[in-house]
Parts: structure tokens; sequence; C-alpha cells
């Protein structure tokens, strides 16, 4: 070994233990290589006079320490200078020694001497180095000294000393854990220290000693909120932390009474409408009701912590942030818990490793506090630059933010990502649609639709993935995808990946009956080749066999021994067993008779579509920030974070006498006891002038109560003082005044918004009262059709009582009585065909969200009958906009025109007919104001001054719909009365057609391919097979020009959509028979998908 | 808190050990390593490790790993923040954080991280409290060092580690007091295939080198200080003074330091200074394609667009490419697949652009995977955002300083999709 200390010196680590190493410097080594006994000869070095000498034997020496060489058998001659006077060799020696002492037990105590003189140094410094030395030689001999000196130390008048001492604690705990006891005295006479330098120590040393002993901090506490500003940044982070654990013991929930707080901020928000729409004052009955409910009052004390942590938001340190948002996340209520959005996503700049842990806390943030991240979406797209752990993060983040309102925006990012050359993202990607598309029920046709072009992907990886998401899609809606299982079916002769040929034969086995024709050729195939088969896809090829036995064992019976045959002789126990056990199952014998008589139900019992969840759900319950749970796993000496406590403890336990407080300014710090030591006076002069300073640099200092309440800022502090009030009036008054940098019209933006999923809520609750067919034929198609068709039966012939109904589908008030529904806003709401400068990007209110994450399990049912509710006004016959009962003899409708809007070419223009059934003439009918959703504009109609009972008139309006079908709402006034009415589009209206060559529509469609394209088959009926009422029919529902077609079975129609004008292609392949397949390619997928479900009803009635 | 720490280079090698506590065996990092042969990529190695008695935090910079060995619940972030100081620490001390560096100093290393941490709680961060305990190296002190045996520990003790300002180191002085502002605004942008901007935000820093004798106290206010939108302090600023009056306020540390960094974020105020024209086509059953790449300038201010550089990651079927720049010189790595074309300077009358044939693999089919692009550029004398400083006030010291700011733009993460 030590032939080759030259070379050995390369090699770094490889080399063993107790191998001889000279220092760094590659001269000094070669020279004393070759010599075995150069140890000698640095002794030599250290036991001269000379310190240049014994400097470089110091630093070769800890040269050696530094690669991992040992030194041990020099000890006794570095120990020897421990008390040399060049500084550098002391501390060199003291690296040496902290190192080797706890080796060399006996032979460290000759030390222990210099050290307890160093204790009683005048200089400070040196009292704390010493100190520190001596904490450190894990000797259990000298447990008693270091107690002692620790003791010492803690009264000392220094500052950095008690620093050193509170370090020096937890050294000696990790020594000797009977020292408790007498520790904790000397934590909680350090906890009543003011000075921020052993504010962030202590803390450490009462986090590692007595965590539990939380009494010890309600004195404290006040002192150690005011002075957390100015502790450095590492004791900020433990403190935070602790008084994180502490606050969640002795305040209570802030969130506990928010259910009721939420509750009634809808009522006044309610009652602000009603206000508007009728004159009344509801909102004052609303206030007053609010006291008699017991308010939650935030403790004082609870307030102090979440205003004086919030600057800290803005450290450099991103621990500190992160301890900040936990903190938050933890402890603050609602409406305050969004402010901590905009750091962590001022983090994801960072270093690769904090945006790693940053998102992995945001992934489980989001779950929560989805409404938090949402305007920060885009921050998380994903570059190709990212390394892939955090593209995963980012696209765990964007799918639990994914929403009704920006899953178009998201999956075109993810549609981008699937392109990617990163093939394990592009796999989590796939993953991401698909739980995208469990979530949002709207897109799910959409999504499965793209997965399904996926499956002709030339990577095998990315189909596979697929597949197995595929699978998991269909088991939600197995009855209308019979073709996909088809396509599938087909896919086993290619994709080899195992987890995929598993899931395909599974859907196989399991949807048999939708595909009796090809399971049984696929068991064949599958027959042919199990030997070969991997473990998991023989497992499920008996799987197979045996539910087409129970269900076709005319054509299987045969396979089906064939392969159960083959699996008895399977090396895998498994699969031996399964054979066994699946045999005696199926094969109907004379013993075993009860339970294969059951079969059936066994094996083809209905089963639960999984859910595909995050697997950061629930992962909250850890404490966040901390490294439990980013492992989701408790770690060692993770402290439980727990839970709030029902009654609140005693809070004037952290009252602090007056007296004492101004004692303190009094002798600003220090020195009180320790003047009569002469040899001290210089020094306090010293720290005196430096406390006098003090207010100077810092102007937050908040070591006394009088100076805190001056420095507070004046919000923060009528928030507290009008807690009550400010917190139970409304989330949002606090949650805005903290985002006061915000626009103003961002902030009506998110006014709206908030309007928008209150009336979401109100709306689904119209819906839900709605009675028979409607209803309860949300979940399939045959049920949208037979809807759709009841109410296409012309308005004529319905009765009062449906128009009604219908009237407040559309949107309209049915009767002056039941308002507070004015306006609402459809489910579909597009936003994101905005184009991408006014994309709304603002913070919706917390309340909002928070409510419409609550209404969030409705929405999953509730979106598949949205279809069905715009068929009724397709077509371009007239609607009804106001009835004449609700409008008191004001009868209106309307129609859209199709001709282009004269004003602005991406309006919709809107004929409105007025008529007057009443006696008196109506005058001054115009537009009043109306709240729009976010890019959504009208342009009004001149006013028609008076319209004499009995007579009609008409006028023309603009409205920009933003490529969206979300309700235009306004209000229609007349001199005495106001109405609130809406037009929702159909889908078809939001666009004009343009006329191609067909050679440029073919060219316009091969660029929109993938998941821009949505095929459905239909069957057309015999009333329309003639090209004349194909086409009818088509431009009826949308307003789409006709292309040139070459062939006489396709049709082709081509349109802009209004607003951004992106390309929508429809194409008909009408087949022999009646059989027919559409397609439509439009880079707005929703559109899309909406136009095809449109116009399939339109051709199929 | 951190128990040990490991500097692995990157073929492997344990070139430094320190302990804060007993002894960790150096087989500790083979788990370390079995991660990093499980993620391939070095980037991919995950910060956090669980082993069977020890959590390992590590972190990646200039081509070397800090491993740290953890035993009980600590915030990672608050490890992985520590570390990363402790490499800023060697950069700032050595000039660059490579292992020659840090083998060649390897006492000023060890010193230094025996002054950083304390028990494996953080002691001395600060670099104007190190410096005065540790000398930085220099050529004339180690000559000096070398003939009259002094060293590099400072013989005077660390007073800053006393006062309550610890970034500042007391008596400082200069015969020349300067204080120079680099304002440096950072475009990322993500800008889809038809050209529109998906994403854009302005990323910004404030740097500042200060050298100013005394104890001088500072305050600089913008012309437009409502354009911040996010900020975040060097701990020396007056968290008051900017809420109430948005103006800076602050002693500063001596030397080079961050001031601030801010974030503006409001899209429609991020001008997007270049454009790209691209294509890529491959013929069907053909083993080659069309490439084509054409750059110019926005909304650039008035000013010269300079340093640009286009970064392109091609299919990995791309065996070679055969292009003709108009401007500028180009380079394909057939190994890592990335062009990289160097461009320089736009004028605006010719147009930079880059045309020619894509070889693809004989016999491979056309990639379905779409190449992504990067984009590097400068402004010189420019914040995008249109941050103005107003003034420098100082105050607590009677000399005059020399006062200077300087603007640049650069591109951040700046990204077009194909």
């Amino acid at each position: 070994m030590s032939a080759a200390p030259a070379y050995s010196e390369d090699k770094g680590g490889s080399a063993g233990p107790g191998e001889p190493e000279y220092g760094h410097d590659p001269a000094s080594g070669g020279i004393f290589s070759s010599d075995y006994k150069r140890h000698d000869d640095l002794k030599e070095m250290l036991d001269t006079n000379k310190d240049s000498l014994k400097l470089e034997a110091m630093k070769r020496i800890v040269a050696m320490i530094a690669r991992g060489k040992n030194a041990s058998d020099l000890f006794p001659a570095v120990v020897k200078n421990v008390a040399c006077k060049n500084i550098e060799v002391k501390k060199l020696v003291y690296v040496y020694l902290v190192r080797y002492a706890e080796e060399q037990q006996d032979l460290a105590l000759l030390s222990i001497s210099t050290f307890q003189r160093g204790l009683k140094d005048p200089n400070q410094l040196i009292r704390a180095s010493a100190l520190r030395v001596l904490s450190s030689i894990r000797v259990p001999i000298i447990v008693p000294i270091m107690m002692l000196a620790i003791k010492e130390a803690a009264s000392d008048m220094s500052p950095y000393v008690r620093k050193t001492a509170a370090h020096a604690i937890p050294k000696l705990y990790s020594l000797d854990s009977d020292q408790k006891d007498q520790l904790i005295e000397v934590i909680e006479k350090l906890l009543a220290d003011k000075t921020t330098l052993v504010a962030g120590s202590v803390v450490m040393a009462f986090e590692e000693v007595c965590p539990e002993r939380i009494d010890l901090i309600h004195k404290n506490y006040r002192k150690l909120c005011n002075l957390l500003i100015d502790v450095e940044e590492w004791g900020q982070v433990v403190i935070i932390s602790m008084l994180t654990r502490y606050a969640r013991t002795q305040f209570l929930s802030p969130t506990q009474n928010e259910s009721l707080l939420e509750e009634n901020a809808e009522k006044a928000f309610y009652g602000s409408e009603e206000e508007e729409a009728k004159g009344a004052g509801s909102e004052d009955a609303a206030a007053a009701a609010l006291p008699a409910r017991k308010p939650y009052v935030m403790d004082p004390d609870h307030r102090l912590l979440l205003r004086n942590t919030k600057p800290l938001l803005q450290s450099r340190s991103a621990a500190v942030v992160m301890a900040v948002a936990q903190l938050y996340f933890h402890l603050a209520p609602k409406a305050e818990v969004g402010v901590i959005a905009k750091a962590l996503v001022r983090l994801l700049r960072s270093h690769s490793e904090v945006q790693y842990v940053v998102l992995q806390n945001v992934a489980t943030m989001s779950i929560k506090r989805r409404g938090m991240f949402e305007p920060y979406l885009k921050s998380f797209y994903i570059r190709s630059t990212d390394p892939t752990q955090i593209k995963i993060l980012k696209l765990e983040v964007l799918t639990n933010l994914a929403n009704e309102t920006n899953i178009p925006t998201v999956l075109r990012e993810f549609q981008t990502y699937i392109r990617s050359m990163d093939k394990d993202f592009v796999a989590a990607t796939i993953q991401a649609i698909g739980r995208c598309a469990t979530n949002i029920g709207r897109v799910r046709d959409t999504c499965l639709n793209g997965l399904v072009q996926l499956l002709s992907n030339r990577d095998e990886l990315v189909v596979a993935e697929s597949v197995v998401v595929i699978k998991k899609l269909l088991q939600m809606q197995p009855a209308q995808h019979g073709e996909i299982i088809k396509h599938l079916a087909k896919l086993t002769d290619n994709i080899q990946v195992p987890m995929a040929r598993a899931s395909i034969l599974w859907l196989i086995g399991e949807y048999c009956e939708h595909v009796p024709r090809i399971a049984p050729d696929v068991l064949r195939k599958m027959a042919k080749s199990f030997t070969t088969e991997e473990d998991i896809v023989k497992l499920q090829v008996i799987n197979l066999a045996a539910k087409l036995y129970l269900t076709n064992s005319k054509q299987t019976k045969l396979l089906t021994q064939y392969v159960l045959s083959l699996a008895k002789y399977d090396q895998n126990y498994d699969i031996r067993d399964r054979a066994r056990f699946t045999r005696q199952l199926i094969v109907p014998s004379e013993q075993g008779g009860a339970l294969s008589r059951h079969a059936k139900k066994l094996f083809l019992a209905p089963k639960p579509a999984p859910v595909l969840e995050s697997s950061f759900k629930d992962r909250d319950h850890f404490q966040l920030g901390s490294l439990s749970h980013l492992l989701n796993a408790k770690a060692t000496g993770y402290q439980e974070l727990p839970d709030w406590p029902e009654e609140a403890p005693d809070p004037s336990v952290r009252n602090v006498e007056e007296e004492d407080l101004s004692l303190i300014e009094t002798h600003v710090g220090l020195l009180g006891e320790y003047t009569e030591v002469p040899e001290w006076t210089k020094c306090s002069n010293r720290e005196k002038r430096k406390e006098k300073e003090k207010p100077f640099y810092s102007d937050s200092e908040g070591e006394s109560g009088p100076t805190e309440s001056a420095d507070s800022d004046p919000e923060s502090e009528s928030e507290s003082d009008s807690k009550s009030s400010s917190e139970s009036g409304s989330g949002e008054s606090s949650s805005e005044s903290d985002n006061e940098d915000q626009d103003e019209d961002e902030e009506k933006v998110r006014g709206s918004e908030s309007e928008q999923s209150e009336e979401d809520g109100e709306k689904r609750k119209t819906k839900k009262k709605v009675p028979e067919g409607k209803g309860e034929a949300s979940s399939s198609d045959e049920g949208s059709d037979s809807s759709s068709s009841s109410s296409e039966s012309e308005m004529t012939s319905e009765s009062e009582e449906e128009q009604l109904e219908r009237a407040s589908w559309r949107k309209t008030p049915p009767s002056s009585k039941s308002a507070p529904a004015p306006k609402e806003i459809s489910l579909l709401d597009l936003e994101d065909f905005n184009p991408p400068s006014v994309q709304p990007v603002s913070p919706p209110a917390i309340v909002s969200t928070s409510l419409a994450a609550d209404l969030e399990g409705l929405t999953l049912t509730d979106s598949t009958l949205v279809p069905s509710l715009l068929s009724p006004v397709s077509g371009v016959g007239r609607q009804e906009l106001l009835h004449r009962v609700a409008g008191e003899g004001l009868a209106v409708d309307y129609t859209f025109s199709r001709q282009p809007f004269s004003g602005d070419p991406h309006m919709v223009s809107v004929h409105i007919h007025f008529s007057n059934s009443s006696d008196t003439p109506i005058k001054g009918l115009h537009l009043g104001t109306s709240k729009l959703p976010a890019g959504i504009s009208i342009q009004e109609f001149p006013e028609i001054e008076s319209l004499a009972p009995g007579e009609s008139a008409t006028a023309v309006m603009g409205i920009n719909f933003c490529d969206s079908t979300q309700a235009a709402n306004f209000q229609l006034c007349t001199q005495t009365r106001q109405f609130y009415v809406s037009i929702q589009p159909p889908v078809g209206e939001l666009m004009a057609p343009v006329f191609m060559s067909e050679n440029e529509f073919k060219k316009e469609q091969g660029k929109l391919m993938g998941m821009n394209e949505i095929t459905e088959k239909l069957m057309l009926p015999d009333t329309c097979r003639s090209d004349h009422i194909v086409v009818q029919k088509v431009t009826t529902t949308a307003n789409l020009g006709r292309v040139p077609c070459g062939t006489s079975d396709e049709y082709r129609f081509a349109g802009r959509t209004l607003t951004s004008g992106s390309l929508v292609l429809l194409t008909l392949d009408a087949r022999p028979a009646g059989a027919a397949q559409l397609t439509v390619n439009s880079e707005k997928m929703v559109i899309g998908t909406m136009l095809v479900k449109d116009v399939i009803q339109a051709l199929t009635q | 808190m951190i128990h040990s720490l490991f500097l692995i280079n990157c073929s492997g090698d344990i070139f430094l050990e320190k302990h804060w506590k007993s002894v960790v065996s150096q087989s500790v990092c083979d788990y370390f390593f079995e991660a990093q042969e499980k993620a391939a990529d070095v980037e991919n190695v995950p910060p956090v490790i669980s082993t069977p008695h020890h959590y390992l935090i590590s972190i990646y910079r200039d081509k070397l790993f800090f491993v740290s060995v953890i035993q009980t619940e600590v915030p990672p972030l608050f490890v992985i923040e520590f570390l990363h100081r402790v490499a800023d620490t060697f950069q700032d001390y050595f000039g660059e954080c490579s292992e020659a560096a840090i083998k060649d100093n390897v006492v000023i290393v060890y010193e230094l991280l025996e002054e950083m941490l304390d028990n494996g709680f953080p002691l001395a961060t600060e670099s104007n409290i190190l410096k005065e305990l540790i000398k930085p190296p220099t050529i004339l002190r180690s000559v000096v060092n070398s003939i009259t045996g002094s060293s590099n520990v400072g013989d005077t003790l660390p007073t800053g580690q006393l006062s309550n300002i610890p970034w500042r180191r007391a008596g400082v002085k200069y015969t020349n007091n300067e204080a120079y502002f680099d304002v440096v605004e950072e475009i990322d942008a993500i800008i889809d295939k038809s050209g529109s901007t998906v994403f854009a935000e302005i990323q910004g820093v404030i740097d500042a080198c200060i050298k100013l004798s005394g104890m001088p106290d500072l305050s600089l206010s913008f012309m437009n200080p409502r354009l911040l939108d996010d900020v975040s302090f060097h701990p020396c600023i007056r968290f008051k003074r900017w809420e109430s009056e948005r103006v800076l306020s602050f002693i500063p540390p001596d030397g080079n330091f961050r001031l601030i960094s801010y974030r503006v974020s409001s899209q429609n105020l991020v001008a997007i200074p270049v454009y790209v024209k691209h294509s890529i086509s491959f013929k069907e059953n053909s083993s080659c394609g069309r490439f084509d790449i054409t750059i110019g300038p926005k909304q650039n201010m008035g000013k010269t667009i300079e340093g640009i550089t286009v970064t392109v990651h091609m299919p990995k079927v791309v065996l070679n490419m055969n292009l003709t720049p108009t401007q500028g010189s180009y380079t394909f790595d057939p190994v890592t697949k990335v062009l990289t074309w160097d461009v320089g300077k736009i004028t605006p009358q010719k147009l930079p652009s880059l045309k020619g044939l894509v070889n693809l693999q004989s016999g491979a089919p056309k990639p379905e995977e779409n190449p992504s692009l990067n984009i590097q550029f400068k402004i010189q004398q420019l914040a995008i955002s249109g941050l103005k400083v107003n003034r420098l006030d100082m105050y607590g010291e009677k000399y005059k300083p020399f006062k200077g700011v300087k603007y640049v733009t650069k591109a951040g993460k700046f990204q077009v999709y194909y």
C-alpha cells in the first residue's frame, strides 16, 4: 500500500484506512512518499520550536484527515501543541483533536486543562472558542466539566459566548442524555435571552433536547415573534418550525368556523345582488345575522405570529421562505394562505434541488388548496431543459391544478410534451392525461381520442403507457368503446411491453360481450405464444380464458383447457396455482359444484373503475417542508404536528409582566449584574454602544412592547384589532389587501370569477331541480339523445311549464320571484379560447375556489349533461330571451343571423326581436350594465325609444363570445324595469364559414391531427341520406362553409372561429347503408368535441 | 443537523470528507452511488436519499456532488440552502468551485467548514465574517506567508460575528470609495410554434459591488418601483422602509453581493426582443430532411441584440446536418445531437438564417419527436422591464462616493416550441 502513495492520491477514497498519507502538496508528497517512517518526520516537525514547521506539519495532517486517511497515531504529538501561541496552528490542532478525541480518550484529557483556562479568558471570543472545542470533544469523562462550563457560559455577559453555550447543549445531550434535566434548566434560562444572536441557537437546542416541553415557550413566545425578523436565516427556519408546532397546540383552528363563514359570505354576496335587482337592503340583514353565530376570534398572539412571519416570505433564503410557507399553510385562515403562492413560485427559479423540494410541497398544497396556485399555472409549464425529475413533479402540479376552466390550456401543453424526446417524461404525461380525463368528465372523450391516436406511435413505451391508461379510462364507460377495444386487440400482435399486453387481455376478457368475435381469436393467439409470455401476461391469459369459457364456452372450451394445462406445468407457482384454482371454479365437476355454479358471478362481477389519484394526496399530515413529508415516511426525530385543540388553552400564560420589559429596556442588554467586575467594563461600553445603535440599523426590531406597536404597519394592526368584523365579514377582503399590487382590472376579473363559481353552484342547484329524463339521462349518450329529441320537438308545442323550465335553462329568471339566479355561466366556459394576451391569470377569490372545490363532486356527473343542454338551441331558429310573462308583457326573442357583424368581425351578430303584448307602451328599451365573464364583450343596439302595445321591433347587437360557449349575461332595461337575460351561443354559431379548395382543406387537415382530431361513428337515419338534407342539417347546426369534394359520399365543411380565427374542419364520410364517420379537426379541442356532438345529434334524429 | 459532508467528483471519487459529530464511514456514499447509477443523468439524482440509518441530502454544483449525511428530521431545504452557501463560499474564496481548487486549498476549505458549522448547525455563513476569520488565498499572500511564516488565519478576532449586522465587517477602509450596481434582467419565455407567447416573465437581480469605508447607510430608490412584482431581499435591507416607501435602505456588506432579486410577471409587460422563424421537414421514406431557421429583432428598444446563440436538440435519428449560415458559425455534435449556432449580433438589414439538409440514419423512420430550441442573447444598457434607478443616497459617512449603475438584459430560459 505504502509503495504507491502518489498513485493513491489520485485514487482518493479507494485507499484503505491506515494508509499513511502526506499532504495535499504534490511536491512535499513526493519527497516523503518513499519513506514509510514519515510519521516520525511529522512528529519531529511538531516537536520543533518553529511555528512555521509546526504549521506545515499540521497542514499535512489536516489534509490527511480531509482525505479520510487515518492520522490517529500522531495524537500525542499533536496534542502537545494545543497551547501553541500561533493561532493557525492552534486552530488546526483543534480540528485534529475534535476528530480523534473520541478514539483516544485518555490522551485527549491532556488538553482539557488548556480549554478550562480558555474559558476564563477575558476575551469573549477565546472563551467562546474554548467552550466550542471542549464541548466538541466526545469524551464521557468530562461531562461534568462540560456541564459546568455550559452553565457558566449561559450566564456570560457576552451574547456570543451564550450562543456558543446554546450550541454546546445538544452536544452534551448526545453524549449523555442523563443530563437532560439540568440542560433544560439552561435552555430555559437561555430562552429568556433577549438578543437575536442567541435566539436561533437556543431554539435549536430546545428542539433537540426537549421539543415536548412546550410550556417553556409560553413566556418567550411574543419575544421570539418580535425578534424573528432580525435573527439570522438559519435560526429563523428553526424558530418558525417550532412556533408552527407551538401554535397548533395553543390556538384554535382558524378554519373550524370557515364553513359558517363561507355560508355567510355567500349570503352577503347574494344579498348584494338582490339589492341590485330589487333595491332591497338585504345585505344589512345578512350582516346582522352574523353576530348571532359565535364568531371565531383569532387570538392576538396567533395574529402576531402570522404578521411577523409574513415579511420573511421575501427572504433570499429558500429555506426561510419554505418555513414561512408551511407556517401559513398549517396556521393561517384559508383566505390568507394565498400569499405564499407567489413566494413559492419564485423559488422555482432557484437551483434544481430547491425546485425539487419546493415542487414536492407545492404538489401537496395544490391538492388541498388548488385555487392558490391557479393564477401561476403557467409558471409550472415544463421546459425541455428541465431534469426529468423536475418535469415529472411539474406535471403532477399541472394535473392537480387542471380544472374545468383551464383544462384546454393544460391539454394543449400536454400535447406538446407528448412529442418530447424524454421518454420517461412522455410516459408520465400520458398518465397525467389519464388523470385529467378521470377528474374532468368534460374532456374524457377528447383525451381518450388523443390516447387512441398515440397507439399508432412508433415508440413502444408510449404505446404501452397509453394502453395502460386507456384501460383505466375504458373501465369507466366500456359500453361505448367496443371500437377501441377492437383496436387494442389488434395491437397484441405487435406490442411487447408486458404490462400493456396484460392490460389489453384484461380489457378483452372483462368486456368480451362487446367484442364477441375477436375475443376468442385473441385467446387463440395467446394460447399459441403462452409459454413465451411474461408471468403477468400469463395470468391475464388464464383470466381471459376463464371469462370466455363462461360466456362463450362453445368456441373456447378447448382453448381454455389447453391454456390451463399449459399453465399447470408452468415454472411459476403463482401461475400453477391460478390455473388450478380457475379450473376448479369454471369446469363443473362432480364434487365441487357449489362454487362453479357461481363462477360467472365471481369472474364477471362488475368492477369499480379505478380512481387515478395523486400520490401526494394526504401527504399534508406531515408538516410541510419537513424531511418526513418529502420521503412520505416518518423520519427519525420527526415531531408530529399536533391537531388543533378543541378549546383554546389559557392565553394568559404568554403574558409577560410589563415591569420585566421596562427593566430590559433600561439595561439595554446584558450588564446589570456584571458591572462590579472591572475588567468587563471596557467590553461593556462597547456592548452598550452597540445596543444604542440598534434602532438605527434595524427599525423593525421589536424588543419591547411600546416600540412594537409603533412599528407595526397600520394595515395589519387594524386587521388584528377589528378581527371579528374583517374575519367574518368576507374572506376576500383580507386576501385582496394582501395582493395590493394587483391591477385594478385584475381585481375586477377576480370578482367576476368568484361570481361565476357562485353561480355555477346556483346553476347546478337549478339543474338538479329539473325533473324526469334530462336530469337522469346525464350519464349516457343515448340519454342525451332522448332529451334533445324531446326538447327539439319545437317550442310551440311546449307546455307552459316546460317553457318556464327552458327559460331557466337559458339563464333567464323564470319570474321575478325566483330572482337569486339572475345570470349564470355555462359549465363549459372555455376561457382558454381567449387570445393569449387577455388570458385571465388573475387569482380567483379564495372563497369562490373553495366553494368550487366543494362542488367538485357535482361537476363530474353534471358535465356530461352539458351537450344535451346545448342541443335545443342549435339551429338558426328563434330563441326566447325573455318570456312575456316574466317580462311583464315584453317578449324578447333572438336569432343568430349569421351575417358578419358590421362593427367588429370577431362578434357574432344577434338579432333581437321585441314585441309588446301588454297594453301600455314600453319606453326606453336599452342595454343595461352587464357583468361579463373575462373576454366576452358586447356591442349594444341603439336604444328603442318606444314600443307601442302590440307592436314589435328588431335590433341587432354584436357579442364577442371569445370562442367559448359561455353565456353572455346582460341587463335589458326599460324605463321602469330591468331584466336579467343571457344568451348562450350554440357552438356552431361561434364560427364563420371560410371557403377553400379541396387541396387546401387536405393540407390544413394534415396539420391538425392527433389530439386536434375528433372522430365519431354514427348511423344516418333513412330520412337523411340525401346530399341536400345532410348539407342542410350540418350548415344549420354550424355556421360552416361547404368545401367542394371529389367523391360523392364525402362532405367537407370549413370555418374559422370568430375570435381567434382557428380553423374548424368538418368531414362527413357517408358509407353505404347509412353508416357514416364524422371527423372534426380543430385546434380548439373543446369546440371540436362539442361540434361533433351537436352535428351528430342534428344528423341522427 | 448536518452530520458529515462528502465531496464527490464526477467519476465517483470521494476527495474530501468532514465530520461534525462522530465519524460516519465513507461507505454510506454507496447508497448515493447506487442512486446515481439508477438516475443515469447527473441532474436526475434525487436530492434526498433515504438509507437504513441515515438520510443523504446532496446538491450538484460545478460538476461536484456535495453529499451531506443527516440522521434526524431537518427541513431538506435548510440543508440544500446551506450546501449551496458552502459552494458559493468556495467560489468566492478560490474563484472557482472545482475539484482542483478545493484540493489545492484543502486546509482553507477545512478551516472554512469548521467555522461554518458547529455540531452540524450553521454558525458563520456570511462571507464578510468568514473573510475576517480566514483570509482568502492570494498569490502575494502565499509568497509572503512562505517567507515570514505568517498564516492565513486572521489574528484579529471576528468582531462581525458579535455585531447585529453580521454581514458587514468592521473597520473597512478604502482610498477610493465606490458603489456599483448591476441591474441584470433575464427573460424567461415559452414561444409556441406560431410565434405567440405562451408564457413570459422577467427575472431580475440587482448585484452590488460596494467598496465604501466605515459604516455607510445607503438608500436606493427607483423611478418605477411598482414594476417589481415579487422581490426577495438580502438580509441587510430594511423591510419596513420598502413596504412603506418603496426605497431600498441598507447598510451594505463589504464587497460583492446580491442586493435583491425580483420578478416582473405581468405578461403584457414583457417585450420579447427576438423572433424566430423555423421549419423542419422530413421526406417520407427518405433519409434526409430540410432545416431552416431565421432569427430577427422584434421589440428591442433601439438597442442591438448581441451574443445570440441558438441551441437545438435534434431527434436521436438525426445523423448529421449540412447547413449554411448567412452569419456566424454552427456546430453539430453527432453524439449529443445538439446543434449550436453562434449568431453574434443582429443587424436588421440582413437577418441571419441557417438553412440546409438533415441526414437521418438510413432506414430509420421519420422522427416523431420535435426538436426543442433554446435561445441566448444579450442586450447591453437596457433593462427590458423598464426599471430605472432613480438615485442613491448615502448617510452616516462624510466622504463622497463614486456611484454607477449598469443595465443589461439577457435571455433566461428562452424556449421556442417546434
